[in-house]
């Protein structure tokens, strides 16, 4: 197959960006995006051209690193996958791409493709966490949860926060994220004795990362490779809702 | 001769540890404040060691390359985690899961610390649930398991196939909220590049920070080392492109010990290569193996039509496939350790078996568990009397996607073939690796005041790694280990002070680092890193990989040494040192696995027995199984560093065991 | 409260009010849309209810202000929304494919809504002024014309001639239905009332709702325009 890229590059986040063209051959159905991207970085080397900066690291779907805005949708056009899990059987020979990185106020770009997402760690630095110390907890099978919980929990925890939801949305609002964490810790018994504090300072922490608001398009939930649920936005608004008239703060 | 000492309690195995942290030197609440702790990684082990510290008052920094914490490689861990929890009230017990991870590791793991690891791994269990990680559970509530290879109970707790993820983001919870409570400093997007060691202390770390180039100086009374393992000297591994060795490397260099470095494990179930475009490979996760009947063709004409296209594993009638495990192993069958199902796969395939285009491909057979096993028990629950094939694979396949229905994705995504429909295929790849730096009973390096935990070390998996165990060692040493065996160090720390970065020794050590660097960035090569990465790891695979003899290991370190030579005139590393440039931080890593490279073929070539994930072709029984000589080679193998270019000195722990009766290790 | 999580600052918070705002706007519109209805059925009913709409204190002078109140609050409070979502994304993408994950309604509530707030201002030049004028500034609360009959039918049956304003009427009430296709779901989710079992149901509710009110006010405009 041969590909017109169009990729976004942008020397760090201090100067303006612009796509810029490159043609690159010989790319096999087989190969995963980021290594027809590899192929095309290990040309530029060649050419003495600086390589295109993007981020990844597992490459199979669960760090959540690699983050590509792949032909105007985020991870590219498979649902339920992370950019490195996509292959370039999804493409066809002539085809252009354009290539850009997220894009969000609260996503400030590095370099070319790569974003600073640690927006997300001080959200989940402001209550995504069941504060209990090493050491002290009981035995693991003194407060049973029932499977339907248990199983609902770990859906919301399989959550990548790799930012698709971020990125895809209109708004650029990371509410399928921080819901994912307030849903699967309000799910478990453990989790339920900070519940309030926690949705009241993660929403706070959010706001104050410049997200924009959810205006409930769902784009996120079709987005994210993990397939978070919606439903999980519904009981974070829930949770706020009776933390915002019930506490004490 | 040795200069090495394992500081093992004395006292009966069960009591050693209880005994240990009875007596252990403590540091009191006032003075932890004042005692500077690194950590580098944020894996498993380094996450929940820097957590559990700053719990305890200790100032703590933690560095990471990736862009946060939760990325660290132990996210990517799919089947379980062991406790000896005997829940399922199948037998389990503390010494059970001590003898079955010795014998797992062909007796060449350390007794005391396996026992230790046995000891705490209940408590894992019960710190994780207390974190809010989602374990899968049972109808009533409680918590459900599944069975691993290598052994004969059901002890690993799992969710889904994502254990690793909900495991890390457990422990990078616990990490947050101490950075938000400003006990932990954050440092993402750094690499460590040299430890600094201060009148034979470790006493801090050189870093760069990856955004803006920047060499930084950090200080700190104790170095942990929590990056992971090595098995990227491979190339291709399962293991996260940015996995690397470089920390223990520069710790070796800089008088850390390295225990057994020969020692790598081989995953049995993982895709196969389909070009050479590869980057990577991705694993399937070991819990497969629970529901998945692995087996080749019986007749090698059947083989030869499947790797020519011509017909596919559905067409092969029941009683022309050889299940070669359940054959060779009755007693485990499927779920025979890592090494044993990994050379058996070669061995089918080098004999003209393989069920892909290159022949290096076994099948992962789901039907008959899903129809047999899962539809039965389903038809049966919903009051289906007789029900039809299609009724049992509809029934058993909504069971099968609970449970691997994320790895069948995956496997999908990847290969374009619906596993639910012909039969997986997988390969053997790299994965882990035992060997590591060589650590005692408290997990200290040969530099006081530098710890190793996790992969990072050499210490509880021996010669081979259970599954499941991996995570299970990581959280070990860092939620219950270090907090007790670094206070033994510490105590003396107390009247240290803060101690300063512009010292000499901080001078010398980031001045090489910057003489590196710089090079990299004006060296006119003409080749990319991974240019030599790949050579080096095709290399590797071929000669240091699966089986080992001696004259590919000894071609191997004359290549090696050569390519090491052509890199350092070849490299070409475009960009420059002052911004955000992957291609640099790369190159970094790879001089460095040329170096380890060599270590590691040494090492194999140094040890004459086969012994789990070592198998030398020259050792081995006449049923083609590992051959050990528990006379001549029952030791940790420990390297000191002894100059560039220079052959390292071999020192060696004699493993004493008290409590094991060595016996030649049988799955059958 | 302390400030940061007060009811007015939080970005949720905003999202209740939208919700709340939206859903009252919803039972008005009902309401409203019955009181049309019997204005093809009945003159006199019409008439009647008109009157007791227009005269008593009650809905006049509270619960009126009110209506007005969260009309203006919903619009603003959209408008101000739009402004932070956008500032949210301030360097846009130079290719984007919303449709792949998201409908029309649910990205352009704000163009929908900006439509609807021209029409609202037609509407009330249309009805709400003449009548605040006539009740209030020239102090006749009597609602005859100079017959002696009620005069609100036949005021009504008069805009409705100009095939113009029908025309902008049944625009107007095109991207009402699209705003209410996405809103009246929308109102739900956000205020978390959300559940496998009843879920669906609103949906299936709130489309029939969005289409049915519309093209309800629709019909009528156009049965008064050709029954003229």
């Amino acid at each position: 197959m041969k590909l017109l890229l169009k990729i976004w590059r942008q020397k760090n986040a201090n100067t303006q960006g612009k796509l810029v063209e490159y043609v690159v051959d010989h790319v096999s159905p087989d190969m995963s995006f980021l290594e027809m991207l590899d192929v095309l970085n290990e040309n530029l080397v060649d050419k003495n051209e600086e390589p295109i900066a993007f981020d990844h690291d597992c490459r199979e779907g669960i760090c959540g690193m690699c983050s590509l805005y792949i032909n105007g949708r985020a991870h590219g056009p498979q649902t339920g996958v992370t950019t490195c899990q996509l292959h370039m059987r999804s493409f066809k020979d002539g085809d252009t791409i354009y290539i850009e990185p997220w894009k969000a106020n609260g996503f400030p770009v590095i370099k070319d493709l790569v974003v600073d997402r640690s927006a997300f760690d001080r959200i989940i630095q402001a209550g995504g966490y069941v504060s209990v110390n090493t050491g002290a907890a009981q035995d693991a099978n003194c407060i049973p949860v029932s499977k339907q919980d248990a199983d609902k929990a770990f859906s919301a925890a399989t959550c990548i926060g790799c930012g698709a939801c971020v990125a895809t949305c209109k708004n650029a609002s990371a509410m399928l994220f921080v819901s994912a964490k307030v849903s699967q810790l309000s799910l478990l018994p453990q989790g339920k004795i900070e519940a309030k504090d926690r949705v009241l300072n993660m929403v706070k922490q959010m706001d104050a990362e410049g997200f924009g608001n959810c205006t409930n398009t769902g784009a996120c939930e079709i987005e994210c490779p993990k397939g978070i649920s919606l439903e999980n936005i519904a009981r974070m608004n829930r949770e706020y809702l009776v933390a915002t008239i019930t506490s004490e703060k | 001769m040795t200069k090495i000492d394992s500081k093992i309690p004395q006292g009966t195995i069960d009591k050693k540890w209880s005994d240990y942290k009875s007596h252990v030197k403590l540091v009191n609440p006032a003075n932890k404040r004042a005692i500077d702790i690194i950590v580098v990684g944020s894996g498993l082990a380094g996450a929940s060691a820097a957590a559990s510290l700053a719990e305890m008052g200790y100032s703590v920094k933690v560095f990471c390359f990736q862009d946060s914490p939760r990325r660290a490689h132990s996210i990517a861990a799919q089947g379980g985690i062991n406790a000896a929890k005997n829940y399922k009230n199948d037998g389990d017990s503390v010494f059970r899961l001590f003898y079955d991870t010795i014998k797992g590791g062909d007796y060449r793991a350390r007794e005391a610390n396996v026992h230790r690891l046995a000891e705490v791994s209940a408590n894992i269990i019960d710190q994780c649930v207390a974190q809010g990680v989602p374990f899968a559970r049972d109808y009533g509530g409680l918590l459900d398991n599944r069975s691993f290879g290598g052994t004969q109970v059901q002890r690993t707790f799992y969710a889904a196939g994502q254990t690793g993820q909900q495991l890390l983001l457990g422990a990078y919870s616990a990490l947050s909220k101490e950075i938000a409570k400003g006990s932990i400093q954050m440092y993402n997007r750094h690499e460590m590049m040299d430890v600094v060691v201060i009148n034979g202390k470790a006493r801090g770390i050189i870093a760069r920070n990856l955004v803006n180039g920047k060499i930084e100086r950090f200080s700190g009374h104790a170095v942990l080392l929590c990056t992971g393992g090595y098995g990227n000297v491979f190339f291709l591994s399962t293991n996260a492109m940015g996995s690397n060795a470089s920390a223990a490397w520069k710790a070796y260099k800089r008088g850390a010990f390295f225990g057994n470095p020969c020692y790598t494990q081989i995953h049995p179930t993982c895709i196969p290569v389909s070009g050479d475009h590869q980057s990577k490979l991705t694993l399937m996760s070991e819990s497969l193996r629970n529901d998945g009947r692995i087996w080749v063709p019986k007749k090698k004409e059947d083989a030869i039509a499947i790797q020519q296209g011509k017909k596919t594993g559905n067409d092969i009638p029941e009683e022309d496939r050889d299940y070669y495990l359940e054959r060779r192993y009755p007693a485990f069958g499927n779920l025979v350790p890592r090494d044993v199902a990994s050379r058996a796969a070669k061995e089918r395939c080098d004999a003209g078996f393989g069920v892909n285009a290159t022949g290096q491909a076994v099948f992962l057979d789901f039907a008959y568990n899903l129809k047999y096993k899962y539809g039965k028990t389903e038809a049966t629950k919903k009051g289906i009397h007789s029900p039809s094939e299609q009724q049992l694979y509809d029934l058993g396949k909504e069971v099968v996607k609970e449970k691997y229905g994320n790895l069948f994705d995956m496997y999908m995504q990847i290969t374009g073939e619906n596993p639910y429909e012909i039969p997986m295929k997988i390969y053997p790849a790299v994965h882990y690796t035992m060997g590591g730096l060589w650590v005692d009973y408290n997990l200290m390096t040969t530099v006081p005041g530098l710890y190793a935990l996790g992969e990072a070390n050499f210490s509880d998996h021996g010669a081979n790694r259970l599954g499941a165990s991996a995570l299970m060692q990581g959280l070990a040493d860092g939620y219950f280990v270090i907090p007790y065996t670094i206070g033994d160090y510490l105590a003396d720390e107390i009247r240290t002070g803060k101690i300063p970065t512009n010292t000499p020794e901080f001078d010398e050590a980031e001045k090489i680092v910057k003489e590196r660097i710089h090079f990299f960035v004006t060296n006119e090569g003409s080749k990319s890193v991974d240019h030599f990465h790949k050579r080096l790891g095709k290399i590797m695979w071929d000669k240091c990989g699966m089986a080992r003899n001696e004259k590919g290991l000894k071609e191997a370190i004359e290549e090696i040494k050569q390519i090491r030579l052509e890199f350092w005139k070849e490299v070409k590393v475009p960009g420059s040192d002052t911004e955000f440039n992957p291609e640099l931080d790369k190159a970094t890593r790879v001089a460095d696995f040329l170096e380890l490279a060599e270590l590691m073929c040494t090492d194999a070539l140094h040890r004459n027995e086969s012994c789990g994930g070592h198998f030398r072709e020259e050792y081995q029984t006449e049923e083609g199984e590992a051959k050990r000589d528990d006379e001549h080679f029952a030791y940790v193998a420990a390297w000191e560093f002894k100059g560039n270019e220079i052959q390292p000195q071999l020192h060696k722990e004699q493993l004493v065991f008290e409590n094991i009766k060595l016996v030649q290790r049988s799955y059958k | 409260m302390s400030e940061q999580t007060g009811l007015l600052k939080s970005s949720l918070s905003k999202k209740y009010l939208m919700a709340i705002s939206g859903l009252f706007l919803i039972i008005f519109l009902t309401q409203h849309f019955i009181i049309n209805l019997l204005s093809v059925f009945s003159a006199d009913a019409f008439n009647n209810t008109s009157h007791f709409m227009g005269t008593n204190p009650l809905i006049q002078f509270v619960i009126q202000p009110i209506l007005i109140l969260g009309v203006v609050f919903h619009f603003v409070m959209g408008f101000l929304l739009e402004k932070q979502n956008r500032a949210a994304r301030p360097q846009k993408y130079a290719f984007s494919n919303p449709s792949a994950n998201s409908t029309w309604m649910s990205r352009y509530m704000i163009l929908s809504g900006a439509v609807i707030f021209w029409f609202l201002a037609l509407h009330f030049y249309d009805f709400w002024f003449p009548e605040i004028n006539t009740k209030f500034i020239q102090g006749d609360m009597s609602g005859l014309n100079i017959d002696g009959n009620f005069r609100y039918h036949e005021e009504l049956l008069h805009k409705f001639t100009n095939p113009i304003r029908v025309s902008i009427y049944i625009l107007a009430f095109i991207f009402l239905s699209l705003h209410l296709l996405h809103g009246f779901q929308s109102a739900f989710q956000s205020l978390g009332a959300r559940h496998p079992k009843y879920t669906p149901c609103i949906k299936n509710l709130g489309t029939l709702y969005a289409v049915a009110i519309p093209l309800g006010f629709a019909i009528i405009a156009i049965y008064h325009f050709f029954s003229h």
